[in-house]
């Protein structure tokens, strides 16, 4: 838009608002950002307080009553230990919110540092660290993470860090060609002349900068990391019982599908998928502010 | 805007055309209103302009960034993005109204009719079609059949003085230099015959000698086709020699028109007439005073402007002007829009002529900057570029040296030597005050570094855009000068303002200030360590001519207080010879001429000191005998044997030209020229 920017390039002030708040507002508009956003808020906010709201306590076994269909009682019916599956579904975002941002939390942190070190110095050290990146890059992620528990044994502290560990690369990639263009720039030589050393220009001059890919990348991780914990959930391997997790809840009842007890997955289901495509409208409106 | 404009804009007589008559104009644009819609707002960029090109005619429009020059360019051909719109006007091509042709009718106007050359032709060539092949297109376009079409391809670019153009019509676009993509930019835009061609500055990213070629390229064309020709540029001295008549914008509103020579020599309005005294021209130096300039900015796009546009930035300006919007007014055969414009050349100065106390240079005294040999081959193996090779110069306590050459003569390699940013070939060639200085800027002490600082070409890359100047210029401070936290702000604004920036500024980001002022904060964070030498790399290249003077203005100032020293690199001879003492010319790395200003400017000078001058388009619009080089500049990967200039030489003498490397031989004392002519010839056969 090569209009746009004659037209506002020429004058002292043309936008006092700042960057941050002009995205935001952008943000704002987007109805895709928005209805993203409101999914997830609902499912944090039942992540937090849910518990509290729920009229059946999801943890208590009802054998009297097990597989009930939906009903007044039970809106989303009971499952084969006779609990009560509302109460599950709603109070079942909490570990995997939990254990889900951690990770990414994790993958982005290491993969900026490793994205800043590489982008910045090249050379050896760019050569050396990048053939690792792509090594990794080249693993699956839910065979290797599986593989790691097999080996480390499961616990939610495990899912973590393998899940971060393997974000890292692939947010190091992105990072440093974002770094490599910084690097470029006047600044950076600037910063050198007057004698600021390597790790100031790359953490203090640089990394502000790289922080709308940054922020891109980690909201899209954040819906592969949600996918992938659900997946290692269901196979056995993430989420132990007795959480109301869904990943665990379809594993351990999707067996009853044939029986006819559709609702002892089917909203389970549906909450793992409404999650995931919250995460990624947010991450898609994101991505549509800051990349163009 | 007012009726009268309109009226006058139909009945208004234009000076003498080629052919008048019955033969309608070539481009007509009446009372056009234009805008462009951001964020559900109109802002208006373009109010009630009015000009036409008559036929054969050669039409300037000049103005700085953001006047809407582009905009008028885009809407004759009605090529304007999604979100502009005209609100009021017409535009009629070759007497077509623009607005009420059809998408068909209006692709064949655009294929037949108009043409248009753009700044930069390596993107407006496309990358992936080799140039025969994009040629063609447009004689297969009009019908004639692909072997035609190719023999006809090869004749324009015969026509663009490309001697042998098979070749080049079997290269892609980035296999040729950009002189050479701009002659076949141009004669594909040639290729249908145009009765306009748009050329919006089609020279602005060249170098001078080959700007130089591609001006002498169009002004011949112009004599050999009835090509009318809308030329727009922000560079004042072209259009002087390129236009018949020009008209002068200002923030979307033509504000002056008239024949070029008229609009120069004696402006009527006070936008023109400050616009031109921004100029450093006929050999003004910074001890015959300061520059003019022009105060205020330009005002924002859609801003809402009551009375005369200009106003605000006018030292004519009264309650009257602030109040009512001046008519075109009409005299003789050209308009001022301006209400005192009897009275515009008597513009009162913005900014006092007084002389900045001159520095005084002893050349006895140790030189505070001494390179000796310096060089630097990039690259290794067989492919090495010597990008800089033994250049030996001093630069005294107080002293501007000026650095002038094409691109890829050295300049910049030179200026990041120095800066360490970059090592020399071999150690110990760059001497700081005796003292001989590591080459890597990690290597050297707090005192060197804090002793050479820099001005970037380009603020916006060189400013870090996620601070505030505050924070910009204060870490300067922390880092160079050491100054405590508790003496920090006051230093700070003691900093800020010597440079002239407002302290309103301080919490501001790069983004929200325009390219002047961001040239002040780097400025300003150049000083912060009070350095011995400040190398400035082309500093207002990027910035308007009115901002240009207020920097050079700065930059001597700051001079004369602080007897810095300056590497003075630019591509303008104008601004060059405004601020240097002396002047070192570089051409493929190598040091060809260094001398005093005046004697460099005046002679006897190098060959390629001469071409360089004579490139330079006067503002009076007249050509003098102009020394023309062939051919490209050669690649720095292969250089010439013997005198590495040889090979566009207009006085080459022959073999020993071609075999011998002259030595850099004193004209006198002070003035080395690198030429196997001895200098007094030299000096004669230009006389």
């Amino acid at each position: 838009m090569s209009v746009a920017t004659e037209v506002s390039g020429a004058t002292e002030t043309a936008s006092t608002r700042s960057a941050r708040a002009e995205r935001l507002r952008l943000l704002l508009r987007s109805p895709t950002f928005l209805f993203g956003m409101f999914v997830l808020l609902f499912w944090i906010g039942c992540a937090l307080i849910g518990a509290q709201l729920v009229p059946v306590d999801p943890y208590a076994d009802d054998m009297m009553n097990i597989l009930a269909p939906p009903s007044a009682d039970h809106w989303f019916g009971t499952d084969s230990l006779g609990r009560d599956v509302f109460g599950r579904v709603i109070t079942g975002s909490r570990d995997i919110l939990t254990i889900a941002p951690l990770a990414t939390l994790l993958g982005t942190v290491l993969g900026t540092a490793l994205g800043l070190v590489t982008g910045y110095f090249r050379g050896v050290i760019d050569d050396a660290i990048s053939r690792l990146v792509e090594a990794v890059l080249a693993l699956p992620l839910v065979i290797t993470a599986l593989l790691a528990l097999v080996a480390l044994g499961t616990s939610s502290v495990t899912v973590v860090v393998v899940i971060g560990l393997v974000f890292a690369p692939i947010i190091a990639r992105t990072v440093r060609s974002a770094v490599l263009l910084e690097r470029g720039l006047d600044y950076v030589a600037a910063a050198k002349l007057r004698g600021e050393g390597s790790a100031y220009i790359m953490f203090v001059e640089i990394l502000p900068n790289v922080m709308p890919p940054i922020l891109v990348e980690a909201t899209v991780r954040l819906g592969y990391a949600i996918f992938t914990v659900a997946t290692l959930s269901f196979l056995g391997f993430g989420i132990q019982p007795p959480s109301p997790d869904w990943g665990l809840a379809i594993s351990e009842s999707y067996g009853m599908i044939n029986g006819g007890f559709w609702w002892t997955v089917l909203f389970d289901a549906l909450a793992i998928a409404s999650l995931v495509v919250a995460v990624n409208l947010v991450a898609d409106a994101i991505h549509g502010v800051f990349e163009t | 805007m007012t009726v009268d404009s309109v009226v006058e804009a139909e009945i208004i007589p234009i000076a003498p055309t080629p052919i008048v008559g019955v033969v309608p104009d070539a481009l007509t644009v009446d009372n056009l209103d234009l805008a462009y819609r951001v964020r559900g707002h109109d802002r208006q960029v373009l109010r009630s302009v009015s000009f036409r090109i008559g036929r054969g005619e050669s039409y300037g429009l000049v103005g700085e960034s953001g006047c809407g020059k582009s905009t008028v360019a885009l809407a004759a051909v009605r090529y304007l993005p999604r979100n502009g719109h005209i609100r009021n006007g017409r535009i009629l091509v070759d007497d077509r109204d623009l607005m009420s042709l059809d998408d068909g009718a209006l692709r064949q106007l655009r294929a037949s009719t108009v043409s248009m050359v753009y700044q930069d032709p390596g993107r407006a060539l496309n990358p992936s079609l080799k140039i025969g092949r994009q040629m063609s297109e447009i004689f297969e376009l009009k019908g004639e059949s692909k072997n035609d079409s190719f023999d006809l391809s090869a004749q324009m670019l015969m026509r663009v003085q490309i001697a042998d153009p098979l070749p080049v019509l079997d290269r892609y676009p980035h296999q040729l230099s950009g002189g050479m993509q701009q002659r076949v930019a141009i004669a594909m835009a040639l290729s249908i015959d145009p009765k306009l061609l748009i050329l919006d500055e089609p020279t602005t990213g060249l170098d001078a000698t080959v700007e130089a070629e591609v001006l002498d390229l169009i002004a011949k064309l112009r004599g050999e086709l009835a090509t009318s020709v809308l030329f727009i540029s922000h560079n004042l001295a072209v259009i002087a020699r390129m236009c018949d008549r020009v008209g002068v914008l200002y923030a979307g509103t033509l504000v002056e028109e008239g024949t070029t020579a008229e609009v120069f020599h004696q402006p009527r309005h006070p936008y023109t007439v400050g616009l031109l005294r921004c100029l450093p021209r006929r050999g003004r130096r910074k001890d015959h005073g300061r520059l003019d300039t022009i105060p205020g900015f330009l005002p924002a796009p859609g801003a809402k402007i009551t009375g005369c546009v200009f106003a605000p930035r006018c030292g004519l300006a009264d309650d009257h002007c602030r109040s009512v919007e001046p008519e075109l007014y009409k005299l003789g055969f050209r308009r001022s829009r301006c209400h005192y414009h009897d009275r515009a050349p008597d513009l009162p100065r913005a900014t006092p002529s007084d002389l900045p106390t001159a520095v005084a240079i002893d050349r006895r005294q140790q030189p505070v900057l001494r390179t000796t040999r310096l060089a630097k081959t990039f690259g290794a193996g067989d492919r090495h570029v010597r990008a800089l090779t033994d250049v030996s110069l001093e630069l005294w306590p107080g002293e501007t040296l000026g650095l002038v050459g094409e691109s890829g003569s050295g300049k910049t390699t030179f200026a990041r030597l120095l800066m360490g940013l970059v090592a020399p070939d071999t150690a110990n060639s760059i001497e700081l005050d005796g003292k001989a200085l590591a080459g890597r800027i990690d290597s050297r002490g707090p005192e060197s570094i804090k002793a050479l600082q820099i001005v970037f070409q380009n603020p916006d890359s060189a400013l870090n855009r996620a601070r505030s100047v505050k924070n910009l210029v204060g870490r300067a401070l922390a880092k160079l000068a050491k100054v405590p936290r508790g003496q920090r702000m006051e230093r700070l604004l003691a900093l800020t303002r010597a440079v002239r920036l407002a302290d309103r500024y301080l919490p501001a980001r790069p983004r929200q200030l325009s390219g002047g002022l961001k040239q002040r904060v780097a400025i300003a964070r150049a000083f912060a360590g009070d350095p011995r030498i400040v190398v400035c790399d082309e500093p207002t290249s990027a910035l308007d001519v009115s901002v240009q003077a207020a920097i050079l203005n700065l930059l001597a100032d700051l001079q004369a207080e602080r007897r810095v020293s300056y590497i003075f690199i630019s591509h303008d001879l104008g601004t060059v010879r405004y601020l240097s003492d002396r002047i070192a010319v570089l051409y493929l790395g190598r040091l060809m001429e260094i001398g005093p200003a005046e004697r460099v400017f005046s002679g006897p000078h190098h060959p390629y000191t001469e071409a360089l001058l004579s490139a330079v388009p006067a503002l009076d619009g007249q050509t003098r005998d102009r020394v023309r080089l062939e051919g490209e500049i050669p690649s720095a990967i292969n250089p010439p044997s013997g005198c590495v200039f040889h090979t566009r030489c207009p006085r080459c003498l022959g073999d020993i030209c071609r075999k011998v490397e002259p030595p850099l031989l004193s004209a006198d004392p002070e003035h080395g020229i690198r030429c196997h002519i001895p200098a007094d010839e030299l000096g004669r056969a230009e006389a």
